[in-house]
């Protein structure tokens, strides 16, 4: 197998940021490996689960499939990214208010998800929120939940 | 309620809420340790044979690989290297024989998992091929032979006549005889008998199983994703021949367990390893790997009611076939302690069940959120049903009028106490608006409605301790080693010591597991939690409690004083200084059953009730099948956290729901072809019933902690045969064997409309 590794560049939740990075490595590996942030975690390893969620350029793509040196010069924002300055995210807030969570493991990606369809659709439906949210699993299932963390969610962001 | 508390009984959100919410939370899957290995595994593709020989050479010529190990290396550190909780079967890699396609043989190391992945490509083994059995009813009498002599674990007194039974797949055999069976169906006015059948399903945690092994100082340290922490010291231990406390065993939380990491999953090779390499080892697993590893039986029930003109039942006999796969991991006690449920929660005068764990060559089965318990219902209730649709008697009638109320005795001869069988079936009765008209449904699309109940009894006896430390400022930190897998303890524990202590939870934090620091506990399985563990947590802090007000005397303070604790220890001590530390330990009474009845008067300290009702409809042109209402109703004693109950109902329901629909593990000889989650269907946003709503109904578990008991599993166990009896309440086909697919409900719609399907 070959290792040859590649210095890469790229923006990591708003900073600036270099790597050097094995061709074959994926995103997840990098995040965890060179960063320490955990917060991306493969699961299913087939890009189904969502546990991997980041966003690229704004995007949200499965960080197990995605190969780390495709960041060079994008700007990669993951679940770490969403609590600023010590204080949650809306869609953070909502998911703990709601009690959208049991294990926590595909939590930061339902999250992030979250935020991408509120970008998108500030006032969603049950019936959009399971769209836009079908590709990620919750073993727990607490999907019920998580449908009114989503809402919950909404409202916030609708406050400030 | 019956007496005032102020924390127990709110709903809290979960501790950890804010660390998950934020991906801080910690999980093994992600972890890493400086100058770790990575193992990755070479797996058996023959169901069973016998090694003939295994090269290893050009897997230990590639680059970077560290080494290359197989289970003759595996006994120069552990000279007896066979595990398990119930039998010592199971090899940590494959010795002499292979028993399943899954099963590890070699493991190859190297600081670059994908090289370690890559080189276990290019070992190569060499197999005799042996008989195979893949059936549980066949391997009662199959020429196959998994193991040539059973092994039962020395500590159970109840496995002893177990030791050395040579050529049979039979692990254990229960049996359970209460009043006369034979008389009783000669009397009956109506008998009836079906068989009915579960099939493979696994647990997939999102988090797969993983552990990192680490050597320190002469010990050994694992951090591991393991609901069952004293366990595996105790397991580790023994099979290096190491005192208890020269292994440590570490547990933050677990992304998901359901059962699939109790007792010893990657523990023993992650353990193996990181002695013969002296290296820190990381053995994570994929999520393919974790259908190789641990399963939930497949099952064969046939069971037999005579009712006698009134519509009482008057004797049920129970026949379970458990297909426990290649090693028993925890089956034996799944027939057992479930096996003597098996006749639902009914006052039956006359019973006979005979439950059989047995070995084949599958991936080993073990405990799946219920323990056996929605295998079990599955079976008696359509069983139930069926008896009822023929007596054209009300299916909710004929259950109230059999159903086992408080102080009679259920079949295995304990007493029923503080359990509202009959409550929830009359709180699910008016959730549904039973008695209340119902469209059936227009053109294709039928509607119908079922219910189900089931119960279960607590895995017993069983041990928890706790610790209860008081700082000096009044924080509090309680250590115990039960292991929160999403289900809300952590919670539920600093709510319990809060309570007793008065103080609020945010004064609360709890250490996770790590046998270093926190004590004794059996696992973290079976809906145990809340009521053992929730009682050592309690006794823990009513010491620490009295031990403060012992201080507060000794200081010369009047009884009941309100003088805050840090003024306590100011005045002891002259400074913020001091701990006052109490500790609980719990172990519930118990008697063991009867070897020839199984009878016991005391065979679990309480009982779970969980029923479902359901409302759907199904596409005669299809097959479909649309949940469009799913109650869960249960009795789990005094609720502590209302809405973490309610969360593991739902979570249970549509778990459940993922094995009565969807979820299978399909084989072609021996090998799973869908061990992925591409191909193996677990629930997502679109199947959740548009409707969901979960109920509990008003009880108190008397012996309880604060009136709790036990809600992690309750809500699976009506699920499966509610759906099935409205699928027949819909259009009039019966599904005797899980999953309910379109496919099966389409054939079955054909056969009874007199133009069969031929079969694929």
């Amino acid at each position: 197998m070959s290792a040859g590794k590649r210095t890469i560049q790229f923006k990591l939740n708003g900073r600036d940021v270099s790597a050097d990075v094995v061709s074959h490595w994926n995103m997840v590996e990098m995040l965890q490996g060179e960063f320490g942030l955990t917060g991306a975690r493969e699961s299913c390893g087939l890009g189904l689960c969502g546990c991997c969620t980041v966003l690229m350029d704004g995007k949200a793509v499965t960080g197990c499939l995605s190969l780390a040196v495709l960041a060079d010069g994008k700007d990669i924002e993951t679940i770490e990214s969403q609590e600023i300055d010590g204080t949650l995210s809306a869609e953070q807030r909502a998911f703990i208010e709601s009690g959208g969570l049991q294990c926590g493991y595909c939590t930061p990606g339902m999250i992030l998800m979250t935020k991408k369809l509120l970008d998108e659709n500030p006032n969603p439906s049950d019936d959009d929120v399971r769209h836009y949210l079908s590709g990620n699993l919750c073993r727990c299932a607490a999907y019920p939940e998580i449908i009114a963390a989503v809402h919950r969610a909404a409202e916030l962001r609708c406050r400030s | 309620m019956a007496m005032q508390t102020t924390i127990i009984g709110q709903s809290i959100p979960r501790l950890e809420s804010n660390d998950k919410a934020t991906g801080r939370a910690e999980y093994i899957h992600t972890m890493r340790l400086p100058g770790m290995l990575h193992a990755k595994v070479f797996r058996s593709d023959t169901p069973h044979g016998r090694i003939l020989s295994i090269d290893t050479a050009d897997a230990a010529a590639v680059s970077g690989v560290f080494g290359v190990y197989t289970g003759e290396d595996i006994l120069k550190v552990m000279p007896v290297p066979y595990y398990g909780p119930a039998f010592h079967d199971q090899p940590i890699l494959a010795l002499e024989k292979v028993r399943y396609v899954g099963e590890p043989v070699a493991v190859v190391l190297a600081e670059d998992p994908h090289i370690a992945e890559e080189a276990a490509q290019l070992i190569y083994a060499d197999y005799e091929e042996l008989p195979a059995v893949y059936d549980e009813i066949e391997a009662m009498t199959s020429e196959a032979t998994v193991h040539e002599e059973l092994k039962p674990a020395g500590m159970f007194p109840d496995l002893k006549h177990l030791v050395g039974r040579r050529d049979t797949n039979v692990a254990l055999d229960y049996h359970l005889r209460r009043g006369e069976t034979e008389g009783a169906f000669a009397d009956a006015a109506h008998v009836f008998e079906h068989t009915f059948r579960t099939q493979q399903t696994m647990h997939t945690p999102l988090e797969p199983m993983a552990t990192l092994a680490e050597q320190r100082e002469g010990r050994l340290i694992l951090h591991s994703s393991s609901q069952s922490p004293s366990f595996v010291r105790i397991e580790i231990a023994r099979l290096l021949g190491w005192p208890e406390n020269k292994v440590r065993v570490r547990v933050p939380f677990l992304g998901g367990g359901f059962g699939a990491k109790v007792y010893i999953k990657t523990e023993a090779l992650a353990a193996a390893l990181a002695l013969l390499a002296n290296r820190p080892i990381k053995y994570a697993q994929t999520m393919e790997e974790q259908f190789y590893t641990i399963s939930k039986h497949p099952s064969t029930f046939r069971i037999k009611s005579g009712i006698d003109e009134s519509g009482k039942i008057l004797a049920r006999e129970c026949e379970v076939w458990w297909n426990g796969g290649a090693y028993a991991d925890i089956g034996p006690r799944v027939t057992q302690k479930s096996g003597f449920t098996a006749a639902g929660p009914y006052d039956i005068e006359n019973v006979s069940i005979d439950s059989y764990s047995l070995y084949t060559n599958r991936p080993p089965a073990g405990a799946l959120r219920g323990f056996g318990i929605p295998q079990l219902v599955w079976a008696y209730e359509s069983h139930t049903d069926l008896i009822a649709r023929e007596l054209g008697v009300d299916p909710m009638t004929f259950r109230r009028q059999n159903i086992l109320k408080n102080g009679r005795p259920q079949a295995v001869g304990t007493t029923l106490v503080d359990t509202e069988i009959d409550g929830v079936l009359v709180e699910l009765d008016r959730r549904m608006n039973w008695s209340g008209p119902f469209g059936k449904g227009e053109g294709t699309v039928k509607r119908g409605r079922g219910i189900a109940i089931g119960f279960k009894a607590s895995i017993s006896p069983t041990t928890s301790m706790a610790i209860v430390n008081v700082n000096a400022d009044g924080s509090i930190i309680v250590h115990c080693s039960t292991t929160d897998m999403g289900q809300g303890s952590d919670t539920a524990m600093a709510q319990i010591a809060a309570e007793v202590l008065g103080v609020g939870v945010d004064k609360v934090i709890i250490i996770h597991p790590d046998t270093d620091v926190t004590p004794y506990d059996m696992s973290t399985l079976g809906s145990r939690s809340t009521y053992h563990m929730g009682h050592a947590v309690r006794l823990a802090a009513t010491e620490a409690r009295d031990k403060l007000a012992e201080m507060a005397k000794e200081l010369g303070l009047p009884e009941g004083t309100n003088a805050p604790v840090d003024e306590l220890f100011r005045r002891k001590y002259g400074m913020q200084a001091g701990n006052v530390i109490g500790s609980g330990s719990f172990i519930p009474p118990y008697k063991p059953t009867d070897h020839d009845t199984g009878q016991s008067s005391e065979a679990t300290p309480y009982w779970m009730i969980g029923a479902t009702g359901v409302e759907l409809s199904v596409d005669t042109e299809t097959g479909h099948v649309v949940i469009d209402r799913l109650i869960t109703v249960a009795d789990l004693g005094t609720a502590l956290n209302p809405e973490i109950v309610a969360t593991q109902l739902s979570g249970a329901a549509i778990m459940q729901l993922g094995f009565t629909m969807t979820e299978e593990m399909v084989y072609d000889r021996g090998q799973v072809t869908n061990a992925n989650l591409a191909d193996y269907k677990i629930p997502g946003f679109f199947d959740i019933p548009s409707i969901m709503e979960n109920v509990v109904v008003e009880a108190e578990q008397k012996s309880g902690p604060f009136g709790a008991k036990g809600v992690g599993e309750s809500g699976t166990f009506g699920v499966s045969p509610a759906i099935a009896n409205a699928v027949d309440d819909a259009v009039g086909v019966r599904i005797t064997e899980m999953p309910l697919t379109p496919e099966k409900v389409f054939r079955a719609l054909r056969k009874s409309a007199g133009q069969p399907l031929e079969e694929a």
